[in-house]
């Protein structure tokens, strides 16, 4: 178990720079996670912290020790991979126990650990097959192994989830959080996916064009998102934004509100707009509505309400607790 | 579609004009070395006799002995094992020399590395015949004449088997370089470990094309081996034939020029599985 720590890391390719200035204190079994749409800095901040990219300025420090210019194999940390990168021509054992036979553990104990391993993932009967044998679930698993049997003081996950089906994915990410709870490893996890952010982490980061727009825990940064970004990128469906003047708030430019947040009625309420269409879910409606600017919007209600009819004026009304004002700059201005 | 569907199944007269064009196809291609063979077994008058015979004789192991123990100007198996030593060296030092600059190619940056390539590249267009005087200097300078080392060294750089692992190393996924990275192998570890085994069926497809691209030299050779005992068995069926009015040993040189086909061909069979599988798939 370790801490992890990210001192103002900042990342540039020549002129131009990806990270701009990142600060993380990931306390001892946390797991962390950085989601944001793709091209935002996730990932090379997370192979920044591997070792697989250098850093800029800033400094790295795991368990304190600044590690920015270790090896990856030096910062006791382990990757799992995208497209799990598993070794094609050796075993599962032998990918398993790859990192321990360079370390030069000796032989009793790299089979003792991998068997450890490999019955926590339930891959014992897989051991002596070869990765293409293996489904895209278990290859997964092989990959996690991987990263267990080295103990290390970080797991890193890039994107792990990504290659697989709807289905498997929701599995697997139910098993990523056993084991992380398991095995209390300090995890710094990289997804796009919101739905994966919010189920996983202790905390999230949510990134934004090379900057950590805001850090804390999921329903903390759902419930009261700091950046226009971060309201309108978590939470889906995504949260409705409408000019701050068309719905009588007089600071800021943009008033966001969640689509569940929003009571539809035939009552003169807030703002008036046409119902565009509805989509049934069962045991919930997403109902589009088309304001007068031509701009959707999306209400969120449960199941049994009755459907509201197409082409029809409704009024929608909302609490002001609910609102979410932001200035011009994108920055929260009535954040609680 | 019809359950025998594809281009293969379908059946009809397309189908038999198809195996008879290849039948006659192989039959054309075959008939001289039947020929060879034929010759390779009767004795030379009855070679040089009109009709020539079209039916193995029995002289078979009478002119094989001869050609292979005492040959016309050397033993068969003497040079034989000379095209042995020559093949195995153009092919392994080729293998060796091009796995090396190709993985210092693909995963080093080091300065000129674009130029280093484009001037392996560039070989690709200077064959042997090309630079075959300059080459001969410097052998002859090197006092490498007449000896393995002449024969092999300046057929070992080879720009054709760099590209091709350059090729394939570049197809091997940047994360897996990452995971060894990560699980600690030093670049040489990984090339050991990773690189090596995974390019195996490339290895094996290059063996076998090596293999016979050493075997078939034949230019190369003839220039630097002056010495019979030195004679590899491509140039020396040529050294054969008699010049002036001695008669040829028509059925020696026959017996020998179905043995020169020998070694490719069981390299050929005895790697083909590799061969194929190398060629159509990278193995991810």
């Amino acid at each position: 178990m370790a801490t992890l720590t990210l001192d103002n890391v900042r990342k540039s390719f020549g002129a131009t720079d990806v990270i701009h200035g990142v600060d993380i204190d990931v306390q001892e079994g946390e797991f962390i996670v950085i989601v944001g749409p793709s091209g935002c800095g996730k990932s090379t901040l997370l192979r920044m912290v591997a070792g697989l990219e250098g850093i800029s300025s800033g400094e790295i420090r795991i368990n304190g020790k600044r590690v920015n210019e270790a090896e990856p194999s030096a910062r006791d940390i382990a990757m799992v991979f995208q497209n799990y990168a598993l070794y094609p021509h050796m075993s599962v054992f032998d990918n398993m126990a790859y990192g321990l036979k360079i370390a030069k553990t000796p032989k009793d104990e790299i089979a003792a650990r991998v068997a450890t391993a490999a019955k926590l993932l339930q891959l014992q009967p897989y051991l002596d097959r070869r990765p293409r044998e293996l489904s895209g679930g278990q290859r997964q698993r092989v990959a996690m192994g991987r990263a267990i049997v080295r103990k290390p003081a970080v797991f890193l996950f890039d994107e792990p989830l990504s290659n697989l089906d709807a289905k498997l994915r929701v599995q697997m990410r139910l098993e990523i959080k056993q084991l992380q709870r398991e095995l209390g490893v300090t995890s710094l996890y990289v997804t796009h996916d919101q739905v994966e952010a919010m189920t996983l982490a202790d905390r999230m980061i949510v990134m934004n064009a090379g900057v950590a727009d805001q850090i804390g825990k999921p329903l903390e940064v759902y419930e009261n998102p700091q950046t226009e970004f971060v309201a309108g990128f978590i939470g889906s469906p995504a949260t409705n934004f409408v000019p701050a003047g068309s719905v009588g708030v007089s600071v800021g430019t943009t008033v966001g509100i969640r689509p569940e947040h929003i009571k539809l009625s035939a009552e003169p309420s807030r703002l008036q707009a046409r119902v565009a269409y509805c989509e049934a879910l069962g045991a919930e409606t997403l109902v589009h509505l088309r304001l007068d600017n031509g701009q959707l919007v999306t209400v969120r209600q449960g199941g049994h309400l009755p459907l509201p009819t197409e082409g029809t004026d409704l009024w929608m009304g909302w609490h002001d607790a609910s609102m979410m004002v932001f200035g011009e700059d994108g920055r929260r201005i009535n954040a609680v | 579609m019809s359950e025998h569907s594809g281009m293969v199944q379908k059946r009809g007269i397309g189908h038999w004009f198809t195996h008879l064009g290849l039948i006659i196809g192989v039959l054309f291609i075959f008939f001289p070395i039947w020929l060879a063979f034929v010759a390779s077994t009767v004795t030379q008058p009855e070679i040089v006799r009109p009709p020539m015979p079209l039916l193995p004789g029995g002289h078979f192991i009478e002119n094989y002995s001869k050609a292979l123990f005492s040959g016309v100007n050397a033993p068969v198996a003497l040079m034989m094992m000379n095209s042995l030593i020559m093949a195995l060296g153009i092919t392994i030092g080729k293998i060796i020399i091009s796995l090396m600059s190709a993985f210092a190619i693909v995963y080093f940056r080091f300065p000129g590395r674009t130029i280093f390539f484009w001037l392996i590249f560039l070989t690709l267009m200077l064959p042997v015949e090309v630079r075959i005087v300059p080459t001969y200097q410097v052998i002859a300078n090197f006092g490498m004449l007449n000896s393995y080392s002449g024969l092999i060294f300046p057929l070992i750089a080879s720009a054709t088997a760099t590209f091709l692992f350059r090729q394939f190393f570049l197809t091997v996924p940047d994360e897996l370089t990452e995971a060894a990275r990560v699980d600690g192998a030093s670049p040489m570890q990984f090339f050991w470990h990773i690189l090596l085994p995974m390019s195996r069926t490339n290895i094996a497809a290059l063996f076998v094309i090596l293999f016979i691209y050493g075997w078939n030299q034949y230019l190369w050779p003839l220039l630097i081996t002056t010495d019979p005992s030195m004679n590899t068995i491509v140039m020396g069926i040529r050294q054969m034939f008699p010049s002036g009015d001695d008669l040829a040993d028509w059925p020696v040189i026959m017996a020998t020029s179905i043995l020169a086909m020998v070694p490719p061909v069981i390299v050929v069979i005895s790697m083909q599985k590799f061969f194929i599988r190398g060629l159509i798939d990278s193995e991810k």
